[in-house]
């Protein structure tokens, strides 16, 4: 059944039409919400490819964390191609925008799903390919520069996460996930683990945009159309924090200065995305930066590994991939309203448009965390679990990151939202969004609606998110049940 | 043949870092391809290399006795190269299209990103 979802998206493969594009996304939520119930109500769901019996084959495994985020990326997928509708040019639809964007979601649904880490790099590959034509598609000036930063950084990082396979089966002889966590623990040259590890940690680093490793992300991700940037935004970087996630609570169970040196990259991550986002006054740019800031938290969350922080740092990551597909598709709004991304010549949308505002109030507002919006629960739980570690430090960097979030959130409002209008010159380029068809209009205020009430409910039902993320912080710290489930011991 | 691999395998890495940190373009690709090339070998060093022992079982026997050929490395370097050529000429035809939108090869010249709309 979890290969239905992936196959779902080979059947779109020819020139597909919007239409097709929407309802199979409707199709992939549907399926992978009954993915989730089944996980929910029965645990851990798996299928072996090929029928060879673990640890040869190659596993499918769904765990909770798993069919969460293979829920948020179908909820995300649906929205982005309703956006897309509204937002992109006949030039890029001709040129397979479409396909290629059912097969960045395609790659991301079979890395959450896979039980096999060279599985998990191949479908990397098919992550990053797609999202280097998405990126490129349309060839103007600044797309190609920052795409030249973009398929360096994350061919590097593919190199590196290929050595790390390659030491690791050297090691272990084993590429099954659940298997390594057994012959892991068993190995007596811990120095040469502790290598793979932090081989492991740069190169799935550099995709979640970590402290030193983050440069490529705000010089790549405000130069393509906003529904690719808005996909990006959302999902890309949590690809990588999910295999981060995985790899250090199943393979490597981190040692002390492992989890000093996550906390550390934390805290920087946290720090410099926040000031890197009060220098900007691209308003992409602005929100490129918040991505690595609040990457941070997860990081964070992970490095004190313990099941509050964890239960955390998972309701952040769920609160953050809805948000910020919202934000990049709010500012996408912005720019078809307006003509510019430059939030000095912005203003006075409050005035013209006090509907729409109010509508993308939801995702800024979420994000800083203003009860009881959804960033407001996520923050109380790692800040309360980093008080119990006494990691004062950490907190501090929390607090502070929020804080200048909060600030650069309300300059966005007061200068995007409330500051009087200038007269801009129109340019001929930009499709004016009062020019669009009403159908095309609604194509591209929907999705900001849907995402905005999905991240509502998660503010409001917060209890429900926690139940589930504590469940999968729980299953992350206790693996042995997936690991009998996979090996079937 | 093991230590020849390993001096082979520490070139390639460390000419494709030192490909990778120069300013041109052509350069950093090279260096890119280098280091994926690189990455291979290492999995097929790590994958113990036999010689003339293929995997198979006599049909009589349970398990493999004696010391084989790991198939495992073959089909996951197999894999990668697949993968790395595809990436490869994707790279190389976006720096050629970057040199001619652009007009120049030097990285650091490439900054139209950092300037606002």
């Amino acid at each position: 059944m979890a290969i239905a979802i992936l196959l779902l998206f080979f059947w779109k493969k020819k020139n597909a039409q919007k239409l097709i594009s929407v309802l199979g996304n409707l199709i992939s939520v549907g399926i992978a919400i009954w993915l989730f119930y089944i996980v929910w109500e029965n645990g851990i769901y798996f299928t072996q490819a090929g029928d060879w019996d673990a640890p040869y084959g190659i596993p499918i495994v769904a765990d909770t964390l798993s069919a969460v985020m293979v829920l948020l990326t179908g909820i995300c997928g649906l929205a982005v191609s309703v956006f897309s509708v509204g937002s992109v040019r006949n030039a890029r639809v001709n040129f397979g925008y479409f396909p290629i964007l059912h097969f960045l979601l395609m790659g991301l649904n079979g890395a959450f799903l896979t039980g096999d880490i060279f599985n998990l790099y191949v479908w990397f590959e098919v992550i990053i390919i797609s999202s280097f034509v998405l990126l490129t598609i349309g060839g103007e000036k600044s797309q190609i520069e920052g795409s030249i930063k973009y398929v360096t950084m994350n061919l590097l990082a593919s190199s590196i996460f290929l050595t790390a396979i390659a030491i690791l089966y050297g090691l272990t002889g084993s590429l099954n996930m659940a298997d390594l966590s057994l012959k892991v623990a068993a190995l007596e040259n811990r120095g040469l683990v502790n290598v793979t590890a932090f081989l492991f940690f740069v190169g799935f680093g550099i995709k979640s945009a970590v402290f030193p490793l983050y440069f490529w992300l705000p010089a790549s991700y405000h130069t393509p159309p906003p529904a690719i940037s808005a996909i990006f935004g959302g999902l890309l970087t949590k690809v990588g924090v999910y295999a981060l996630f995985r790899i250090f609570s199943l393979i490597f169970i981190p040692d002390e200065f492992l989890l000093n040196l996550i906390c550390t990259v934390a805290a920087l991550t946290i720090f410099s995305g926040a000031v890197g986002a009060l220098t900007q006054i691209n308003l992409r740019k602005i929100f490129s930066y918040l991505i690595i800031c609040h990457i941070g938290f997860m990081i964070a969350g992970l490095g004190m590994f313990t099941e509050l922080a964890i239960t955390g740092a998972i309701f952040y990551m769920i609160h953050d991939i809805i948000v910020k597909t919202n934000l990049f598709m709010s500012a996408g709004l912005i720019f078809k309203i307006k003509g510019t991304y430059n939030i000095k010549k912005l203003g006075g949308l409050y005035a013209a448009y006090p509907k729409l505002t109010l509508l993308m109030a939801i995702p800024l507002f979420s994000l800083v965390g203003i009860p009881p919006l959804s960033g407001f629960w996520a923050k109380i739980y790692l800040i309360d679990a980093g008080f119990q570690l006494k990691n004062y430090a950490l907190v501090g960097f929390i607090i502070l990151g929020s804080f200048l979030t909060l600030f650069v959130i309300a300059k966005v409002w007061s200068e995007v939202f409330w500051k009087e209008s200038e007269e801009l010159t129109a340019k001929e380029w930009v499709r004016y969004f009062k020019d669009l068809k009403p159908l095309k209009q609604k194509a591209i205020i929907i999705p900001i609606l849907f995402l905005g009430l999905v991240s509502l409910y998660i503010g409001f039902g917060a209890e429900h998110i926690i139940t589930v993320s504590s469940r999968i912080a729980h299953e992350l710290l206790h693996t042995e049940p997936y690991i009998k489930t996979i090996l079937q011991k | 043949m093991e230590l020849l691999l390993v001096f082979i395998i520490g070139l390639l890495y460390g000419a494709g870092v030192y490909m990778i940190l120069r300013r041109s373009l052509v350069k950093l690709i090279i260096g890119l391809i280098l280091m994926g090339n690189g990455a291979n070998l290492l999995i097929f060093l790590l994958g113990r290399i036999v010689k003339g022992n293929p995997p198979l079982i006599n049909s009589d026997a349970n398990i493999l006795g004696e010391i084989y050929a790991d198939p495992i490395p073959q089909a996951l370097i197999l894999t990668a190269i697949v993968i790395s050529f595809g990436l490869q000429s994707f790279a190389i035809i976006l720096v050629k299209r970057a040199y001619k939108v652009v007009g120049t090869d030097d990285l650091d010249e490439m900054n139209a990103t950092d300037e606002d709309l």
